[in-house]
């Protein structure tokens, strides 16, 4: 009879343990993610946010910079994200929640630019205004208006500002190209290929990474865009061709991986690298030699747009400019002549992150 | 009427396949050896610089993390369980340390062991969840990974701490020393040492022979005295302990640690235990294969890159290797005496 009402204690204090766990990291965790009220009510409108990961510190920064202006605006943000870059799923059903929840709109960076057209479509036939921020959708005009950088403009500044120093010092180039993954990703490719033309060199397909023949290219690997594939792939290169003296990453965070690649072998000095992005961690970079020049975005001001953008929609219809580039700024502590930059001091108090 | 009884030699008259097989099920780690060896070579043909002192280095310092990973994974894997949450105990332990020195000013091997202990700690988790509440592996490892992925963004609040705000301790495993012309990172030193530690563990001493008998038939092991409750809640821990370390050599591999890193790491770990040959279905195996299974993806990556094959069919070669692997298992396991 005992046995019927004292359970074995160990159970049950396991099953204690599990369920505290479980409630200690809801209570947690729950701040951050979905739902989150961040106005005075207004009207309750409602306004979506969907970037492709919570982890990027990039999508984490325009999240905190759209419910700042949600907040000013008086219009609820509802935030949703991908588990990993290329995500698509998880975004159709963050539309679908947000269709359901009645938003008069959303900011979307696209995980997969083609696959999430159908949704949008969805959501613009429930009269919902939909921006696209940092990456565009394909066809470009899916959406009602993009904010975004221009990447390709990204990837040929800091292209120019390589070609000018290399041309200025007489060098000839090696290049290793770092780039984020075997998927022909739009941010990827831009990057990499606006790099390509800014130094000279003959892209062939613009649409595509690796097509090119040119001898100065040692060639190019991937990287995830994070510290640890960045280490390897520059490792492997650099195995290759221990030649390579400029190495384009596709962000600064697979550029830090490099840097510690070049290191360990003895070539910090030697190698030139450049980077997209603006973060205050690869600013500080650029500071201490670690990246020779970045091509800085704007996140915070792409989720203030938006969400600006949106607020006015709902008070009276009026809908924004199909297409605002939010600029990309070069920074650089070794300017070089016919490529207009900005030191990085100046980069320190816009930076992001 | 024949006087042979049990007869478990190999017959002279038995095909060539058949003798493979049964030296393959009484060695596992040779199938991997194998291939390793035929890859080391078809590389170095295609690219002389493949086999040198340095770029052999290079990639043993390439796979550290992933193989310390994989040891903690096949443990699990012996006992007929999996792990998925290796990766995420791993970062987020990195997270800890870097926190515990930093934000909280700790002195660094007290940041240090705390990062440890609370790698055990969840590696414990799982493991109660596993013997207490007796749910399958694959489901309370899905959980807790998702769960310390979460925590682990929620600490970070996705920053990167620098390595040069830290310690020096944290960061020492990334550093180099030559032996010879070769040039090994302490991490790797550190792992060698583990990988050896457990090879011996699991072969000489009550435990390992403990873990063995868990995994391949858990009822049998019950009813010949042992404790699998206590086995398996012991083999889930230390492979939290082992989640920790690699955590601590990703450090110094990186200078930093990070929140964002090691995406892929969970799948990876199991990918090198499964190419060194241990079953997935448990009670065989060896850490050593699990050894030569990391070293076959380092090889790989390193030498497609180098005969300057695509990125894309890198992934492909080591999905097919993995296919292999797991087919040939299945093959050694129906080895009729």
């Amino acid at each position: 009879m005992r046995d019927l009402f004292m359970p074995r204690a160990g159970r049950l204090v396991a099953a204690g343990c599990a369920a505290t766990l479980v409630l200690g990291t809801a209570a947690c965790g729950g701040g951050d993610s979905g739902g989150g009220d961040s106005g005075g009510g207004g009207a309750g409108t409602i306004v979506g946010l969907i970037t492709k990961t919570d982890t990027n510190p990039f999508f984490v920064k325009m999240k905190e910079g759209a419910q700042q202006q949600a907040q000013k605006q008086g219009v609820q943000l509802q935030t949703f994200a991908g588990k990993q870059d290329g995500d698509n799923e998880a975004q159709v059903q963050a539309i679908e929640n947000l269709i359901s929840a009645g938003a008069k709109g959303f900011l979307i960076t696209p995980s997969d630019s083609k696959a999430i057209v159908p949704s949008i479509d969805k959501a613009k036939q429930q009269d919902m205004l939909v921006i696209a921020l940092d990456t565009p959708t394909d066809p470009p005009d899916a959406v009602d208006a993009t904010f975004a950088t221009d990447n390709y403009q990204a990837g040929k500044l800091i292209g120019q500002w390589a070609k000018a120093k290399f041309d200025k010092g007489g060098k000839q180039a090696k290049i290793a190209l770092l780039d984020l993954n075997a998927n022909q990703v739009s941010v990827d490719v831009q990057r990499d290929q606006g790099f390509l033309e800014g130094f000279g060199i003959d892209v062939k397909d613009k649409a595509r990474i690796g097509d090119e023949s040119d001898p100065r290219i040692a060639g190019h690997d991937v990287t995830d865009g994070a510290e640890d594939g960045g280490r390897t792939a520059m490792e492997n290169l650099l195995q290759k061709d221990p030649a390579i003296n400029l190495v384009y990453t596709i962000n600064e965070p697979a550029a830090a991986g490099a840097y510690q690649a070049l290191k360990a072998a003895g070539k910090e000095k030697d190698v030139t690298i450049v980077s997209v992005d603006g973060g205050c961690p690869g600013v500080d970079n650029v500071t201490k030699k670690v990246i020779g020049a970045t091509s800085m975005q704007f996140p915070l001001k792409m989720a203030q747009m938006g969400v600006d953008a949106i607020a006015a929609y709902a008070k009276d219809g009026t809908k924004p400019e199909k297409s605002v580039d939010t600029g990309v700024q070069l920074i650089t502590d070794e300017p070089q002549d016919g490529v207009d930059s900005k030191d990085s001091a100046w980069g320190k108090q816009n930076c992001w992150g | 009427m024949t006087t042979a009884t049990a007869d478990f030699d190999v017959r002279r008259h038995d095909s060539l396949g058949l003798r493979i097989q049964h030296v393959l099920h009484a060695n596992p780690v040779l199938g991997p050896l194998a291939v390793l060896i035929v890859a080391i070579i078809a590389f170095s043909i295609v690219n002389s610089r493949f086999f040198s002192a340095p770029n052999l280095s290079l990639v043993l310092a390439q796979v550290t993390v992933i193989a310390t990973l994989a040891l903690g994974q096949t443990l699990v894997i012996l006992t007929a369980g999996i792990d998925l949450s290796a990766g995420a105990i791993a970062v987020f332990s990195s997270i800890l340390m870097a926190n515990f020195c930093t934000k909280l000013n700790m002195p660094g091997l007290l940041a240090l062991l705390l990062g440890f202990a609370c790698g055990t700690a969840m590696g414990a988790v799982n493991g109660a969840l596993v013997t207490r509440i007796k749910l399958p592996p694959f489901i309370v490892t899905l959980g807790t990974l998702t769960i310390f992925f979460s925590l682990n963004s929620v600490v970070s609040r996705s920053e990167t701490v620098r390595g040069s705000d830290m310690p020096d301790l944290m960061t020492w495993t990334g550093t180099t020393i030559p032996i010879g012309n070769f040039r090994l990172t302490y991490g790797s030193i550190i792992m060698l040492a583990l990988f050896a530690y457990f090879f011996y563990a699991l072969s000489s001493t009550a435990w390992g022979k403990h873990v063995y008998a868990t995994g391949d038939d858990i009822e049998a092991a019950r009813l010949a005295g042992i404790q699998t409750s206590r086995v398996l809640f012991s083999v889930y821990t230390v492979a939290g302990l082992l989640y920790a370390v690699a955590g601590w050599i990703l450090i110094g591999r990186l200078a930093s640690a990070s929140p964002n890193v090691g995406v892929d790491y969970n799948l990876d770990s199991i990918t090198a235990v499964v190419l060194g040959g241990t079953s997935l279905f448990g009670g065989r195996g060896s850490v050593l294969g699990t050894l030569i299974g990391a070293l076959i993806v380092g090889v790989f990556r390193n030498g497609l890159q180098l005969a300057g094959v695509e990125v894309v069919w890198q992934g492909f070669a080591i999905g097919l290797l993995v296919l292999i692997a797991v087919s040939l298992d299945q093959w050694i396991r129906k080895v009729k005496t």
